[in-house]
């Protein structure tokens, strides 16, 4: 293979300009990058092969300087609706569903030049933080295949980190697309809640749940941001500001930035490959000539709580519909109430009916005001903890995950530990800001590690142009990426 | 019901009203009925993953109309939550509906009862989606029509101020009469554009303490309201004096047996796990669009009424038939402009007109007489040029065919004869063909001046004019 596969959505789009390059050939290097490596990653739970061929076919026919996003192959989460082809949310819930709908984020892709490639694994339903929770079985890390990718966006950033899609889209409910870029040595943004329209989106938890864009950049997340940004009269929670410019600004560099760095991070016994990466980072800001300084964040360890009484509240009521009637999978039985029961037990896995019990459970009578009522206020604590800290400061630099990828099957067993991976990348979630995961450099066993940045509410701009600084010192791909594109 | 027995019923209603919006509450579809299963219906209104719900905004105006014109207090920020159940015509297993903060509060309904001012105080007035419809028993299975599911609803819930079955029917049907002024809803028991539950409990003459209250839910008509009451009225008393304890219950009115049916009773209380709909935010409604939905209330149907008895110097009888409908009001006003005689104009409006709208089931809006043209045939009866016998006859002809009043008259040939010369013949007619009455008058039976007029007046099939035929009579008579 000539390597158009492993390319850069930027490195894309000049092959393109220069007629170096024609839609179809990256298509085709992408379904054979798919066919060969796929097998073992398992990263695909649906490959739209015709249908994105076709697609090329016809954009071969147009300009390459007409559309932003000209030719560029993506992988979609199977949680994001594509009209006419399976979206199961890697549950059996909703085996043969297929939507008669596109999701507005797929319908953005596809108006700016895009072409949809197939669908990829995820948790069941999003929760998850390793890919295990699939239904069709775990993704393998590029990395390393006795690895977890990370969750629950595992598919997609294992598709980007193979080399199989220069993008893809996830979603981040508590860190689902930070986390497994982080892992998959990757980047992955999630923009201001509200930023992208969730119409399409199946809903874990609506109050957190962002559509976001994972890609082996800066620059490409920040062209498909691009694209994907903007109001939608179909999702009322949906930003009604326009998006910044994400792109003219982008390299603008890190000097006149002020990085902030929480103070409670000393109190933490992070894992030494991240404790280094986020040394690296603080030296490189230093030297770049951007400001830096030591923030009290506090509630980091409350909001892990916090997120995981709402996030399952909302998830309780969320995943109700998916009860044999209408779509998706049924288990029939005597009576309506004995087929919902049947229905739901056979179709979700374990995970999500602990969710769904931890989330009725901190709704009921009784209980409300003690959990959920409790959560609510916690979370406006935290986000006027995030506001303060945001009015000094342009962005947070913190880990994305307390350590590099762990094996599979490591954590199965303990939810709770699992749910500690999610520590740094929720308070983004419920506080509503952008937050991206960049790859900085490697464990001592070859596993790459991020580091999170996170903005204030609205400023996509600024969060991209600190990360495209830092990844130009990292100079990640130049220095790993070898290694992981060849699994 | 109250009298005796020393328990007086406390009774609540629940009224969802389906609002006339052109399109659901939360989606795009057209709010229409009637039409083939299934077809009004999209990813949102059928709950699919993924969809998302957007407010409709025609439905708050709609909703803030009615507060205001309830004087409810219209929250400047109201929320949507979650009701959580199980259920098949649900398709997201939630229903989106408004719970700790509404969109209006307070407030109170004001009507007059015989005379008397009957205040209702109101709990809350707020927003919701309507479930769709299942139709069972097809080959053994249930089949489900969403066609309704995601409709605009208003569910107006009312304190325990109502005392008596009759009571609660008028308060029902005061709650129609104004979504219908307000145009917010048909007010169709029957079909379900209007659906009530009632709250029912008894509490002792002598002490503040409420009872247990059960619930009566599928009350079809304003009869059923009355009638399902009394029977559960009839039946917690008799479960009191006999000593036993009042069960939470829910029971359905069978309105082919008319009766009450008790359904299942629920293990404790359903928990339906209210929290606020996280897809939707924070309702706020600004006072300037308050004010815009101010404007657009019409004159209130008790307002409406009272105006009538002042104005028009109408009985309390006549104003509130008059004004149950805006729009025989309507008629009513414009003819009694025309004629310039409002309590003549009443009695037709009331007698001839409603009785031919009853009788048809017609619509006044479409009804092939209008004010113009009833007030030309009030106008010709009271100029004389017609009888007002003749005049119902003339009524009667103008629906028919759709002419002036003038015109009918016209070609029935019934204008009242009132030339001296032609009345003189039919009377000297009269006296000829009747002489022993004649012979009788004479010898003092001075009664039989009406006689002799009943005759002149057959004779002349109804169109003379009795005053001139008095006059000619007693000439010829010889008084």
């Amino acid at each position: 293979m000539s390597g158009l596969a492993g390319k850069s959505v930027g490195e894309l789009l000049s092959l393109y300009r220069d007629g170096a390059a024609r839609p179809v050939d990256v298509v085709g290097e992408c379904l054979d990058a798919i066919d060969s490596r796929d097998r073992v990653a398992g990263a695909f739970l649906e490959v739209f092969r015709d249908a994105a061929i076709a697609r090329a076919e016809e954009l071969g026919k147009e300009d390459p300087g007409g559309l932003p996003l000209y030719g560029i192959p993506v992988a979609v989460k199977d949680n994001i609706c594509t009209r006419g082809f399976p979206t199961t949310c890697g549950s059996k819930i909703l085996g043969g569903y297929r939507p008669p709908y596109d999701a507005t984020a797929v319908e953005r892709l596809t108006a700016a030049g895009a072409i949809i490639i197939g669908k990829t694994n995820m948790d069941e339903f999003a929760m998850g933080s390793s890919n295990e929770y699939s239904a069709f079985g775990s993704v393998r890390n590029p990395w390393n295949e006795e690895c977890a990718p990370g969750g629950s966006s595992g598919g997609s950033a294992a598709a980007v980190a193979a080399g199989m899609v220069p993008a893809a889209l996830g979603s981040d409910t508590g860190g689902s697309i930070r986390q497994p870029a982080s892992f998959c040595g990757v980047t992955g943004l999630k923009g201001t809640y509200g930023r992208i329209s969730r119409y399409g989106l199946v809903a874990f938890a609506s109050s957190f749940d962002q559509i976001g864009p994972i890609a082996n950049d800066a620059e490409g997340c920040a062209l498909l941001m691009q694209a994907l940004a903007g109001y939608d009269g179909k999702d009322s929670t949906a930003i009604e500001e326009d998006c910044p410019d994400l792109l003219s600004g982008l390299d603008a560099g890190l000097a006149g930035l002020s990085f902030g760095i929480p103070e409670e991070l000393g109190g933490w016994d992070l894992d030494p490959a991240v404790a280094s990466a986020l040394d690296e980072s603080s030296r490189a800001v230093a030297a770049s000539g951007a400001a830096q300084e030591t923030v009290p964040l506090p509630g980091m360890e409350t909001s892990i709580a916090c997120y995981y009484v709402i996030a399952n509240a909302e998830a309780s009521s969320n995943l109700a519909r998916f009860d044999g009637i209408r779509y998706g999978m049924r288990e029939d039985a005597g009576s309506i109430g004995s087929l919902y029961i049947s229905t739901r037990t056979a179709g979700f896995g374990e995970e999500v009916k602990r969710r769904i019990l931890l989330g009725t459970y901190v709704l009921s009578a009784g209980y409300y005001d003690a959990y959920y009522g409790k959560a609510l206020s916690v979370r406006e604590m935290i986000k006027k903890a995030y506001c303060d800290v945001f009015s000094r400061i342009d962005l947070l630099m913190l880990p994305a995950t307390p350590g590099p990828a762990f094996r599979l099957g490591e954590k199965i067993d303990d939810p709770v530990a699992m749910y500690l991976s999610d520590i740094f990348t929720t308070p983004a979630n419920l506080v509503g800001l952008p937050a991206i995961s960049i790859p900085a450099g490697l464990s001592a066993d070859g596993l790459p590690v991020g580091v999170q940045l996170v903005a204030a509410a609205g400023r996509e701009d600024v969060l991209l142009r600190g990360a495209r600084g830092l990844e130009k010192i990292f100079r990640f791909r130049e220095r790993f990426v070898s290694c992981g594109g060849d699994v | 019901m109250t009298g005796s027995t020393g328990y007086v019923p406390v009774i609540g209603l629940e009224v969802h009203a389906q609002l006339l919006t052109r399109t659901k509450m939360f989606c795009r579809c057209p709010a229409a009925y009637g039409e083939e299963p299934n077809t009004m219906v999209c990813p949102v209104c059928l709950g699919l993953p993924g969809a998302l719900p957007s407010v409709n905004r025609e439905a708050v105006s709609m909703a803030v109309r009615l507060g205001l014109a309830l004087g409810c207090e219209i929250e400047r920020e109201s929320v949507f939550a979650r009701k959580n159940y199980f259920y098949p015509d649900a398709p997201r297993n939630y229903q989106i509906t408004m719970y700790e903060r509404p969109l209006c509060t307070g407030g109170n309904l004001v009507f007059e009862d015989e005379g008397t001012e009957v205040n209702v105080g109101l709990e809350q007035i707020h927003l919701e989606d309507d479930a769709g419809k299942l139709l069972h028993g097809r080959g053994g299975h249930s089949l489900i029509d969403f066609n309704r599911c995601g409709v605009p609803l208003v569910e107006i819930v009312t304190r325990p101020e109502i005392h008596s079955p009759h009571q609660a029917s008028l308060v029902l049907r005061r709650f129609r009469q104004l979504l219908r002024y307000l145009e917010i809803c048909d007010g169709n028991l029957e079909e379900g554009s209007m659906r009530v539950d009632v709250n029912i409990s008894l509490r002792r003459r002598d002490d503040d303490e409420l009872g247990t209250r059960t619930e009566i839910k599928n009350l079809n008509s304003f009869k059923a309201v009355e009638a399902g009451l009394e029977i559960e009225i009839e039946r917690q008393r008799d479960e009191l004096e006999s000593g036993r304890t009042i069960v939470q219950v829910t029971n359905l009115w069978d309105a082919r047996e008319r009766k009450l049916v008790t359904m299942r009773r629920k293990e404790g209380a359903h928990d339906y796990r209210y929290f606020p709909e996280p897809d939707l935010p924070v309702l706020a409604v600004g006072d300037g669009w308050i004010e815009e939905e101010r404007a657009k209330i019409p004159e209130l149907p008790l307002d409406r009424e009272r105006r009538f008895r002042n104005e028009y110097g109408l009985p309390s009888y006549d104003a509130g038939v008059l004004t149950a409908e805006s729009d025989i009001a309507d008629y009513y006003e414009e003819t009694a402009r025309l004629t310039g005689e409002p309590k003549t104009s009443a009695n037709w409006v009331m007698r001839d007109v409603m009785r031919e709208i009853k009788s048809t089931g017609g619509d006044i809006g479409v009804f092939p007489a209008g004010p113009a043209a009833l007030a030309g045939l009030i106008d010709l009866v009271k100029d004389g040029v017609v009888s007002t016998s003749a005049g119902v006859e003339i009524f009667t002809a103008m629906l028919e065919s759709g002419e002036s009043a003038a015109a009918a008259v016209k070609r029935l040939g019934l204008e009242r004869i009132s030339e001296e010369d032609e009345l003189e013949t039919i009377v000297d007619r009269v006296l000829e063909s009747n002489p022993d009455e004649m012979e009788r008058y004479h010898s003092g039976k001075k009664q039989l001046m009406q006689f002799f007029v009943g005759q002149v007046m057959k004779e002349s099939g109804g169109k003379a004019d009795p005053v001139i035929v008095s006059t000619i009579l007693r000439r010829k008579l010889g008084e």
